[in-house]
């Protein structure tokens, strides 16, 4: 299972943050700064799998993250998950955040976080893989644009 | 305004500070509360907000959220927009619902009202908004209003596939949070035959939804074996384009075929000769397309055709039984051991130590033994060098144990900081485990003093002691040594502490050697001790004394060093209590006397190694396991008896007739009464446990204790400093409580910034919260003198075992401060006392009678024996007192239930007191185990 998903920038600043185990809302603040000091340390191209940090469990769980050029996506998981295979995830869903956004940077995570969580939602649910493949996820947020859009035509200014 | 701009809710305009990383902390904060502020007035204006400005504020919540900052208002306006019948709306609502959960039950009686609905609605759409938001959320009040509902989405034959596999993971997350409330029914034989399902979406949850089920039920989802293993087949076999849409970098069905081959892990092998057949040329399939040339070079195609290699070799490992599968995947790992990538180096390492484990596969493993020391020696990567340590201990046997000893030692000296204790550990207990000569053995763990003396814990250094004590082959060669490793310039403490027990032990085996003769020992020992802390100091005086009774010629030269003012008056109490018995020692009594007291240590009794039972601590479960199976090793036991475990709670015999003649208070105050086994320091060695019975309970429990003192009482001052005083006040009734806390600001400045948190870490195995605290906030801003109080409601919803956290943050004249305590609430706040007749409790006790049910320990009295005060401690603890239920009049008998919401612990407990031996035996017995073992924890401390 997925406890977590954390993505935030060079700096720290969470850009996305969902837990999929219940926490405070203080520690998982706590939780987003222990797991951005544990993977910041670490250099590029060494290995994507660490052990978590103390907050989120320990050596019970991984973190398994990549680094797109001015953020890092990390995904907590339990020993339940394979690691290439959520190494993966975080590819489709990089890849559809790119698709649905047309060159994907860090201020559309700010601007659309609302659209990001969505696209996210068709990924990943309750902390369980939900659909991993990337033209049925697409076809999914485009169903949904086409909803947003009626709706504003119909109502809309 | 263009329709993508609106929707796109243009933030850098409300909030320029976020896209400017430059601007501080301080103006982000004025910018967010001036935002709150004007968000809350929004929400509470008297003009009815349309669905969009609802929409954009509720979004702005959400990302000030994501900041970090909290949010305690506008739950109601996103449930008001869960119920709009516009998507965007609803959606928005639903989003910021599962992102801030709240426990507000008003609140949550809303949203599942809104949540039923759409589940009714037939609109597919909605129907997954609102599974999304049961799964997300995932409480046990959802589950209880929908667990009934969902696995009849699930299985009904009009159902789309999304609402299907949105139904799959929903059901799968209300299992996973409450087991209870998903009962097993006609719908699994249905569920099993969504293997077969046209859509692969729908397979894949379904496949996690199964493999969570059959772990409890494995019976009612058997049939799932044959259907995963065709599925399997189908995929494996079918030609990268066969899959279209769920081909991922050429290859077919990546996470689906790892999904499928996890649900095989949790079943033994295949029954059916057919099936297994199929299977098995499934896995050699995988091995071969393992060999094949890549069909791309993006590394997306190599991990995913990768992740499946690596999940076939976990089935192969956990099966077991084809020795051709698991040579085959071994030397598959091997070649991922030198690998470029450095993923696959870590992840081969990783399944090889599962692999190091099985009879048929160990020889394999050792022969990569060279790769991985060359793995520990030239990884860049710390997580990389901890598993290629993890499987030399785990490949570690007695044909290579000095080898693999060496290595990790040489690593030791340039090991990263964070793994030391552990490669310690793990050193020490390969040098026992496969000591052929024990000398070497004893050479090892000096050598682990000198290289890495400070991660030397005391579990080392005491076993040490233990087994040379025990081996009389060994103890001239261990006097030996330390002599010599003594005799460098600079010796870490812990050398001193081994060095001066077993030389004050054995000195004698080397004295005939005129370079050690015993003034050249004492000299040498003399000479680290002023250097050394008041522990070592104290170790080395009982050394002295032994000393004395080994060797008389130093009886002079000893006494005058004891005699020295600054050992007689020294501003320690246990150094100058030392010094003033041993020197009367030496002078009143008489040879006999003195060699009867300081008579050499007697064999310890053996048991469990405290250096595999810390590990263990460290590690959870299993990590001891290449010790804890001697399958590898049948010869082990004969040589190496100290590894075979006994009983943590068995207290051997003696463990009452040596307490029999210790003291009533907690530092024994009389010299003849500290017998050669108190000998060193206060805390004793493991062997000491004699002496101190109750210290074995903390083998292993990894539960901390909370604070002690409030355990029978519920008032008191729970914290106190220069600074603050934290009072506490609290009332317990059935499964709810209230407590009332009082910060009270001792300085005559004012604290800003005020915050204290309750924090439940919460069981992490079920993601169930035992408690529900309720706190109200206090003020920010605590006067100089002034005292703020702040009520917490409690509900304990199941058993647990740690107490809630309280942190306390705030800022004194600027700076930060902060602290967390535990706060007094342990289960047996949650008793509720029953009377009962002597029959019924006996027929009760019986009815206890498995040996999990049970707890027991038998302690030293650390107060004295008193009837009536320990009947009130009894009380306090909140079980009834019964009387005439033991026929032993001095003994106590208890019986009372746990309330808890989720259920109720019916407890019988036993307290015999022995004054003549001071001490006490407990017995609970409750029907939840860790509720025992737990309640004799707290309990035992309170006498």
């Amino acid at each position: 299972m997925i406890q977590a998903i954390l993505v935030f920038n060079n700096h720290g600043k969470p850009r996305l943050v969902r837990f999929y185990q219940r926490f405070p809302e203080e520690i998982q603040q706590q939780i987003v700064r222990e797991t951005f000091h544990l993977v910041l340390k670490r250099d590029d191209n060494i290995c994507n799998f660490l052990e978590g940090g103390s907050l989120i469990g320990g050596s019970d769980y991984k973190l398994i993250y990549r680094h797109y050029a001015t953020l890092y996506f990390v995904f907590c998981v339990d020993s339940s998950e394979s690691e290439l295979g959520i190494l993966d995830l975080i590819q489709v869903f990089v890849e559809t955040l790119d698709k649905c956004f047309e060159n994907v940077c860090e201020l559309d995570l700010i601007f659309h976080m609302d659209k990001v969580h969505y696209i996210l939602q068709e990924v990943v649910m309750g902390g369980m893989v939900l659909e991993t493949n990337m033209n049925e996820i697409v076809a999914q947020i485009e169903a949904q644009n086409r909803l947003e859009k009626s709706e504003v035509s119909v109502l809309g200014p | 305004l263009p329709a993508r701009e609106r929707n796109g809710m243009r933030f850098n305009c409300l909030f320029p500070a976020f896209s400017s990383p430059g601007k501080s902390k301080e103006a982000e904060i004025k910018r967010i509360n001036k935002e709150l502020a004007n968000i809350r007035s929004k929400f509470k204006g008297d003009k009815a907000l349309d669905g969009y400005s609802k929409k954009k504020y509720v979004c702005k919540l959400l990302f000030i959220f994501l900041l970090g900052h909290d949010i305690d208002f506008g739950h109601m306006e996103a449930v008001n927009l869960l119920s709009s019948n516009k998507y965007t709306e609803k959606q928005i609502g639903y989003l910021f619902i599962s992102v801030l959960v709240n426990s507000n039950s008003e609140l949550i009686r809303l949203i599942n009202n809104a949540i039923k609905n759409d589940l009714a609605s037939r609109n597919p759409t909605f129907m997954c908004l609102a599974l999304h938001c049961i799964a997300n959320v995932g409480s046990r009040e959802m589950g209880e209003a929908f667990a009934a509902d969902i696995p009849r989405i699930l299985v009904a034959g009009d159902s789309m596939d999304s609402v299907k596999q949105s139904a799959a993971l929903c059901l799968l997350r209300l299992y996973k949070a409450s087991p209870d409330l998903v009962p097993m029914g006609e719908w699994t034989a249905r569920v099993v035959h969504l293997l077969n399902d046209q859509h692969m979406g729908v397979v894949t949850a379904a496949v996690s939804l199964i493999t969570c089920l059959c772990k409890k039920n494995p019976d009612d989802f058997k049939t799932c074996i044959s259907l995963a293993v065709s599925r399997l087949s189908r995929i494996v076999s079918s030609a990268s384009t066969d899959l279209q849409d769920y081909t991922y970098y050429f290859v077919p069905a990546p996470w689906l075929s790892v999904k499928l081959l996890r649900l095989l892990q949790c079943y033994p092998p295949p029954e059916d000769a057919a099936v297994k057949g199929r299977l098995v040329e499934c896995l050699e399939t995988v091995l071969n397309k393992a060999q094949e040339p890549p069909k791309s070079k993006k590394v997306q195609h190599s991990n995913a055709k990768n992740a499946i290699l690596f999940e076939t070799i976990s089935l192969i490992i956990h099966y077991d039984s084809e020795p051709n599968l698991l040579v085959r995947a071994c030397n598959q790992l091997g070649q991922f051991l030198q690998h470029r990538e450095t993923n696959l180096r870590y992840l081969a390492l990783e399944s090889m130590c599962t692999l190091a484990s099985s009879e048929f596969s160990h020889e394999a493993v050792k022969t990569h033994i060279d790769t991985v020391i060359n793995a520990l020696k030239t990884e860049r990567d710390v997580s990389v060098r901890q598993r290629a340590a993890d499987l030399l201990y785990a490949m570690c046997d007695r044909s290579n144990a000095k080898q693999i000893v060496s290595e990790m030692l040489r690593y030791l000296e340039t090991a990263d900081y964070a793994i030391r204790e552990e490669i310690v550990l793990k050193v020490a207990i390969l040098a026992e485990k496969y000591a052929v000569d024990y000398s070497w053995y004893v050479d090892t763990i000096l050598n682990l003093i000198r290289i890495a003396g400070d991660y030397v814990s005391e579990e080392v250094w005491y076993r040490v002691l233990q087994i040379v004590t025990n081996r009389d082959d060994v103890q001239g060669y261990a006097a030996k040594t330390v002599f010599e490793a003594l005799q460098a310039p600079a010796c870490h403490e812990n050398m001193v502490k081994v060095g001066g027990y077993i030389l004050g032990e054995f000195g004698n085996l080397i004295a005939g050697d005129p370079r050690s003769s015993p003034p050249v020992q004492f000299s040498l020992l003399h000479s680290k001790f002023h250097l050394c802390s008041v522990a070592t100091r104290a170790l080395l005086l009982s050394t002295y004394i032994k000393f004395i009774n080994l060797f008389p010629e130093t009886k002079a030269t000893i006494q005058g060093v004891l005699r020295a003012g600054s050992q007689l008056r020294n501003a320690d109490v246990e150094l100058q209590q030392r010094a003033v018995e041993y020197l009367t020692l030496s002078s009143v009594a008489s040879t006999d006397v003195l060699a009867t007291v300081l008579e050499e240590m007697p064999p310890f009794p053996e048991r469990e190694s405290s250096i595999l039972a810390k590990l263990k601590r460290k590690k959870g479960p299993g990590a001891g396991s290449a010790l804890d199976d001697g399958r590898r090793d049948p010869s082990s036991n004969d040589i190496n008896g100290g590894v075979e475990p006994t009983p943590s709670t068995v207290v051997s015999p003696r463990g009452w007739a040596i307490g029999a003649w210790g003291p009533p208070g907690a530092t024994p105050s009389h010299l003849l009464l500290r017998t050669p086994s108190e000998l060193g320091c206060r805390e004793p060695p493991g062997g000491r446990l004699l002496r101190r019975p109750s210290y074995q309970g903390g083998n292993g429990d990894s539960s901390p204790p909370p604070p002690p003192r409030f355990v029978c009482k519920n008032n008191g001052v729970l914290f106190e400093n220069q600074l603050l005083q934290i009072g506490v006040k609290s009332e317990f009734r059935q499964n709810l409580g209230r407590m009332y806390l009082f910060y009270g600001n001792k300085t005559s400045v004012q604290f800003q910034n005020f915050s204290p948190t309750v924090v439940h870490p919460g069981d992490l195995q079920t993601h169930i919260l035992p408690l529900a605290v309720q706190t109200k906030r206090v003020a920010a801003q605590v006067d100089g003198g002034a005292q703020v109080q702040q009520v917490l409601n409690i509900e304990c919803l199941r058993d647990f075992l740690t107490p809630p956290l309280l942190s306390v943050r705030f800022r004194y004249g600027g700076a930060p401060q902060s602290l967390t305590l535990k706060l007094p609430v342990t289960i047996n706040k949650f008793f509720q006392p029953t009377e009962m007749a002597a029959q019924d409790f006996f027929q009760r006790w019986k009815q206890l009678s498995l040996p999990q049910q049970e707890a027991q320990k038998i302690f030293k009295a650390n107060h004295p024996m008193d009837a009536e005060v320990t009947k009130a401690k009894l009380l306090g603890f909140g079980s009834a007192l019964l009387d005439n239920v033991d026929p032993n009049p001095e003994n106590f008998v208890g019986a009372g239930i746990i309330q808890t919401k989720a259920l109720q612990v019916g407890c019988l407990l036993r307290l015999e007191p022995n004054a003549q031996a001071q001490m006490y035996r407990l017995t609970l017995r409750t029907s939840k185990e860790p509720v025992s073992r737990h309640l004799c924890e707290l309990l035992a401390q309170q006498f």
